[in-house]
């Protein structure tokens, strides 16, 4: 069994330990720091953090103008207050002009403990991957969050990681090394090709092993970085295989599954399928309930590739 | 304290020619807004030729004093100056609006020189300047932030978060200057006349204290006024300042002033000259 880790812990950690090297940074906090683990900066690095209040839309253009100065800020608040609430205020004030923002989105997807809809994001890809000059990086697990939260702080330029609340596997060794861009290979396979993004990546894990279980071989793929999407990466792992199943804790219109298609619908062609939210919000419960309500279960990924596969071969 | 006489004439006189600039750009672009950049002339000019330490060659320079329009809409009035004060050609205010332009509709600090935050969707503006002047206390710099927002666009929610968090942050160097001129695009009726059209925004320096910021009130076509305002306002300690200008919408030409229908209207031919006779009529005469 996996080691199981809160990336939101992790996130809380990465910053305070950005702290003691980099001394621009800043953490910008919606009053949410004792949920999204903004207070371990708080606690530990008082002036390396600010509460911005119950204000996002100010807070956001905050930021821009910090940023403007040299500052490197984080904004830390919930991923459906960030991508949704203060668009307009990121869109003019940071992606327009190209500001270095760092936004990390909290408490993304369905497993929001047990927030209900208007908490929990399954739209945030989607609508950021859409605005100009931005960076989306979804990590798969507390190791790659670190990772992420390091390299997008040395990037110039907006962008947005998305984290999420509750701890799940650890799936990289402390060896590993993200990047912007490249896909990662986790299993290779021939029957057909998985890409998953985010935690939904360390459920297609699961599901790889339930398809081997009934002799399918899937070739499974992470996409951490849904903006510069990786064009090369995603259409060579489709040719290994011929058939593309995509998975993600989001909506399926606009996501991985949208990127993929784009992707693939102009340089490689092959039959696919599109797995997630299936364009519906959520709502209040616990975590098993909601992914099995909701389908994102291994169980429910491994139905959607045997779908792919009994319509294609 | 009324000012220095002469610099006083000088001033005046650069209103002037920012005005004349505003009309004729805007009647060259075909497109544009009139009133809001007439409204705010004086406080430009008072900005760029008095106030601000700024360095027009090296708009960039990191220790300047930052001035955010986020009345965006307004920006012609910017750009004309920026260009009376060295930014760039005053020639090059004629390309407003013109395809790649660094003369945009709504200001752009990714393309034109002395833009230091880009603004157009109201009340996104006014966040930036607090985050300039916190970054400053962060980074020791002694620089001053201005952001300038219209009456209109303070009906816009994220200003009064902004004004709470400066307020709560105690932070005094910023300074907010509205430009109070009680006309909008389209507006209210006014005493149920559905052509007189206002801002109905009432007790506007009340609610500024409310928030815990020094308000001052002076006339903000009145360089006596408005320069010892904006001197005082850097001089507060402990909380930030707002200067509210009473501006008049449409100011220094008679059949523009206080008509929303002047909002974003391109003068005809006959129109411009007419206001252009106007304006040079209103020229300072030297004393003696």
């Amino acid at each position: 069994m996996a080691k199981l880790i809160e990336m939101r812990a992790t996130w809380g950690e990465t910053m305070l330990e950005l702290t003691k090297t980099h001394p621009n940074v800043m953490v910008l906090d919606g009053d949410l720091g004792n949920s999204t683990m903004a207070q371990i900066v708080a606690y530990n690095a008082p002036d390396f953090y600010m509460n911005m209040g119950i204000a996002e839309q100010n807070m956001m253009g905050v930021a821009a103008g910090m940023a403007s100065v040299g500052l490197i800020p984080w904004l830390s608040s919930f991923a459906c207050f960030l991508a949704n609430r203060d668009l307009d205020q990121l869109r003019v004030t940071v992606t327009q002009p190209k500001l270095n923002v760092k936004l990390a989105g909290h408490y993304s997807g369905i497993l929001t403990g047990k927030t209900g809809k208007t908490h929990i994001d399954v739209e945030d890809i989607a609508i950021l991957r859409a605005l100009p000059h931005m960076t989306v990086v979804a990590p798969a697990d507390s190791v790659e969050c670190r990772q992420a939260i390091l390299v997008l702080t040395d990037m110039p330029g907006p962008a947005y990681l998305r984290i999420t609340r509750d701890a799940t596997p650890v799936i990289f060794g402390e060896d590993y090394r993200f990047a912007i861009g490249p896909v990662v290979p986790i299993r290779e396979g021939k029957d057909l090709t998985i890409f998953g993004t985010g935690v939904q990546t360390t459920r297609a894990l699961e599901a790889c092993d339930l398809l081997a279980s009934e002799g399918i071989s899937a070739h499974l793929v992470h996409v951490p970085t849904l903006k510069p999407i990786d064009v090369n990466g995603i259409v060579a792992a489709a040719r290994k295989t011929g058939r593309v199943l995509t998975t993600e804790d989001h909506n399926i219109i606009g996501g991985l599954g949208g990127a993929v298609a784009e992707v693939l619908g102009q340089h490689h062609p092959v039959p696919m399928k599109i797995h997630g939210l299936q364009d519906c919000y959520g709502e209040s419960g616990p975590n098993d309930a909601m992914l099995e309500k909701y389908g994102l279960t291994p169980k429910h990924i491994a139905a959607a590739a045997k779908d792919l596969l009994s319509r294609t071969r | 304290m009324p000012i220095d006489p002469v610099m006083k004439r000088d001033l005046q006189a650069k209103a002037v020619q920012v005005r004349k600039l505003i009309l004729q750009a805007v009647h060259t672009a075909g497109a544009g807004h009139v009133g809001g950049p007439l409204s705010m002339v004086e406080i430009a000019v008072a900005m760029y030729f008095k106030i601000l330490r700024i360095d027009p060659k090296n708009s960039q320079w990191p220790d300047r004093d930052r001035y955010v329009l986020s009345k965006g809409h307004s920006c012609i009035a910017l750009y004309a100056t920026l260009a009376l004060r060295g930014f760039f050609p005053v020639e090059e205010v004629f390309t407003y609006d013109a395809m790649n332009s660094r003369m945009q509709g709504h200001p752009d600090m990714t393309k034109t020189p002395g833009i230091d935050m880009s603004s157009g969707s109201l009340g996104t503006g006014a966040s930036p300047p607090l985050g300039m002047a916190l970054a400053a206390k962060r980074l020791g710099k002694d620089f001053h932030t201005w952001v300038h927002l219209g009456d209109g666009e303070i009906q816009e929610g994220q200003v009064w978060e902004m004004a709470f968090v400066a307020s709560q942050y105690q932070v005094d160097n910023l300074t907010a200057i509205v430009d109070y001129n009680r006309v909008q695009q389209f507006g209210f009726p006014k005493d149920g006349n559905v052509r007189r059209r206002v801002n109905p925004l009432v007790q506007v320096p009340e609610k500024w204290r409310a928030f815990g910021w020094h308000v001052i009130e002076c006339d903000g076509h009145d360089f006596d006024a408005l320069i010892p305002a904006c001197e005082e306002a850097k001089t507060i300690k402990g909380r930030p300042a707002c200067i509210v200008a009473h501006t008049v919408k449409g100011k220094g030409v008679s059949f523009m002033e206080g008509d929303y229908n002047w909002h974003a209207k391109v003068p005809s031919p006959e129109e411009l000259a007419k206001a252009l006779v106007e304006l040079d009529a209103a020229l300072p005469v030297a004393a003696g």
